[in-house]
């Protein structure tokens, strides 16, 4: 299962990246790592060689935060180097919390303030289009960022502009920082919410690589709408210490915690058969 | 082109800039028909995008455009351009370092009956705080027209302020706009600054003055962003300086006068633009006169300060 041990291999630097700074998004970057191991694994055609070739694929990361989880990804398909991963977050830093597209080679839109990415990715996505190519604009946008007005004004626009170039995946990790998305504002059934706005839309099961594959492929079959995957995640995902936390959003591990993260991080590496 | 409106300038040049270069899109936010823009669908097909009423997704659409090497040409009412979506604006077109094209239309009263929820006293002061863009209040056809093909061929971020509808002519197309600003009259006592629909008002307070006996230089100061500030230095060692605005004195022209005056050559200024107030319903002259736009305002301005 090869793209089963490149998650397991983003996970494991995502872990590293993130212990190294000592506090951060961990929640919200583990619950996509399966996502972005089948992207940029499997289906995205990108690469550090081909940085500036117009026919390659985009990727936008809406929900900026996951940006530790982005940059393990980075990482792996050589885009910087190791050392450049630790810099997160560090004084005078080219690799910020949230993905800048003018510091961190390989980032393809600057994200942070919630629902922006989406907006951009139509923007990519129509660009392309209209230079009538057949590359894909690919964009993961969170359940809690749905939250936004904009991110339902780029919905309307994808969807009147037929632009089946463009994929969105939701990471429906069921939480936002101050809790249950249910409890703050309860998104309803987001399938039909996107099959409403014009959207070809189903959910798939976050944590199955193979899954999220299939459905992506099913995603570019489609002709004259765009695709909505729904990725049924879990907050934390891969790390029983984070899935089992509460308010796992943004953590600062106490001594409990700390441990948690050594030994996730011991394990992962056994996993991935790499030497700490 | 003495007659025509600014908004005919607008799609004129967007047309003739985009016959010629195949990367200009323009975005509308269901303003088409307000802006007169229609006729560019005819012409530019599928670059033309009028993605409804939505803003921020103008804006956000307008940077993944210019990320896959679009140049957008973005119009919207000037308080949707810059209040509405500040943060769109600011984050996916400024921080993101996308080049793209903001013209805001119908600014301060100009938006006349349309009120004070339309009506922009604080969209320079706003956009002046972005990092490294720039910002124009433009005066006149040729004017715009010239800064709408500097923007074209320039990087970065415009934000381009106009009315929609006919501007009095000041120039003639020979002039050089590059510096930023226009002298229009020659004076040795003082300066007026001022910039859009308040240079007319301007040029008549210095006519005004010089049947009093005195003597004033108007410039159109209409680069807000960067600033010339050789200009503005010049104009206090010659004397007080009068700015002249159809916006907040906080955060517009005035401000950007006083700033440059004040670390360089202090001298006593006043700066004649909306104080303290909201906007409201109103025909154009009304509205002067409420806000203190008129000629008036700016001449008793200057002799206050010469006393």
């Amino acid at each position: 299962m090869e793209t089963t041990k490149f998650a397991d291999q983003i996970r494991y630097y995502t872990m590293r990246e993130l212990d190294n700074l000592g506090f951060g998004h961990f929640g919200g970057s583990l619950s996509i790592v399966e996502t972005l191991a089948v992207l940029y694994g499997k289906v995205l055609n990108v690469s550090p060689e081909r940085k500036d070739d117009p026919d390659r694929d985009y990727f936008v990361l809406s929900k900026g935060h996951a940006g530790p989880a982005l940059y393990a990804t980075l990482f792996l398909k050589g885009y910087f180097d190791e050392e450049f991963l630790y810099s997160l977050n560090q004084n005078g830093t080219k690799l910020p919390s949230h993905p800048d597209r003018i510091k961190t080679p390989g980032v393809d839109m600057t994200t942070g303030s919630l629902g922006q990415g989406i907006s951009a990715a139509t923007g990519i996505a129509k660009g392309n289009q209209l230079l009538g190519k057949s590359n894909y604009t690919y964009a993961i946008v969170g359940d809690g960022e749905l939250n936004e007005g904009q991110c339902w004004e780029a919905f309307q626009f994808a969807a009147h502009h037929k632009l089946d170039h463009l994929i969105v995946l939701i990471d429906d990790n069921k939480k936002q920082l101050d809790g249950y998305t249910t409890d703050i504002c309860d998104p309803f059934d987001f399938v039909e919410k996107m099959q409403a706005f014009g959207f070809n839309s189903w959910r798939v099961d976050g944590g199955d690589v193979m899954a999220i594959e299939e459905a992506v492929i099913q995603g570019k079959q489609v002709n004259g709408k765009p695709t909505a995957i729904v990725l049924d995640t879990i907050k934390g995902q891969g790390v029983l210490y984070f899935e089992e936390l509460v308010d796992n959003h943004h953590v600062r591990p106490d001594e409990a915690g700390k441990i948690a993260i050594k030994e996730a991080i011991a394990t992962l590496a056994e996993k991935i058969e790499v030497n700490q | 082109m003495k007659d025509l409106e600014m908004r005919q300038v607008y799609t004129k040049t967007i047309l003739e800039l985009a016959q010629k270069d195949q990367k200009i899109v323009a975005l509308e936010a269901d303003l088409a028909s307000s802006m007169g823009t229609s006729k560019l669908k005819e012409q530019l097909g599928k670059r033309y995008i009028n993605v409804g009423i939505m803003e921020a997704e103008e804006m956000g659409a307008a940077a993944g455009l210019a990320v896959t090497g679009f140049i957008p040409f973005i119009h919207t009412f000037a308080p949707f351009a810059t209040r509405r979506s500040f943060d769109q604006v600011f984050l996916s077109l400024g921080y993101a370092q996308n080049h793209a094209v903001i013209v805001g239309t119908d600014p301060g009263v100009t938006a006349e009956m349309n009120g004070g929820t339309h009506m922009p006293f604080e969209d320079i002061a706003l956009m002046r705080v972005i990092p490294r863009n720039q910002i124009y209040e433009v005066s006149d056809p040729y004017q715009f027209k010239a800064i709408l093909e500097y923007a074209h061929t320039a990087q970065g971020l415009f934000y381009i302020r106009t009315i929609r509808k006919q501007a009095k002519s000041l120039y003639n197309g020979k002039e050089d706009f590059s510096k930023g600003y226009c002298k229009l009259k020659e004076g040795t006592q003082g300066t007026i600054f001022s910039s859009g629909i308040m240079v007319e008002e301007a040029l008549q307070a210095a006519d005004d003055l010089e049947k009093k006996g005195i003597s004033v230089q108007v410039i159109d100061l209409f680069r807000i962003k960067p600033m010339n500030e050789d200009i503005v230095i010049k104009a206090a060692k010659l004397g007080p300086i009068v700015t002249a605005e159809n916006h907040n004195v906080i955060g517009g022209l005035g401000s950007a006068v006083a700033e440059i005056v004040a670390e360089n050559h202090p001298v006593k200024m006043k700066r004649v633009g909306v104080k303290e107030q909201f906007g409201q319903v109103g025909k154009m002259a009304y509205l002067k006169e409420v806000y203190g736009l008129k000629a008036v305002d700016i001449s008793k301005a200057m002799l206050d300060l010469l006393k």
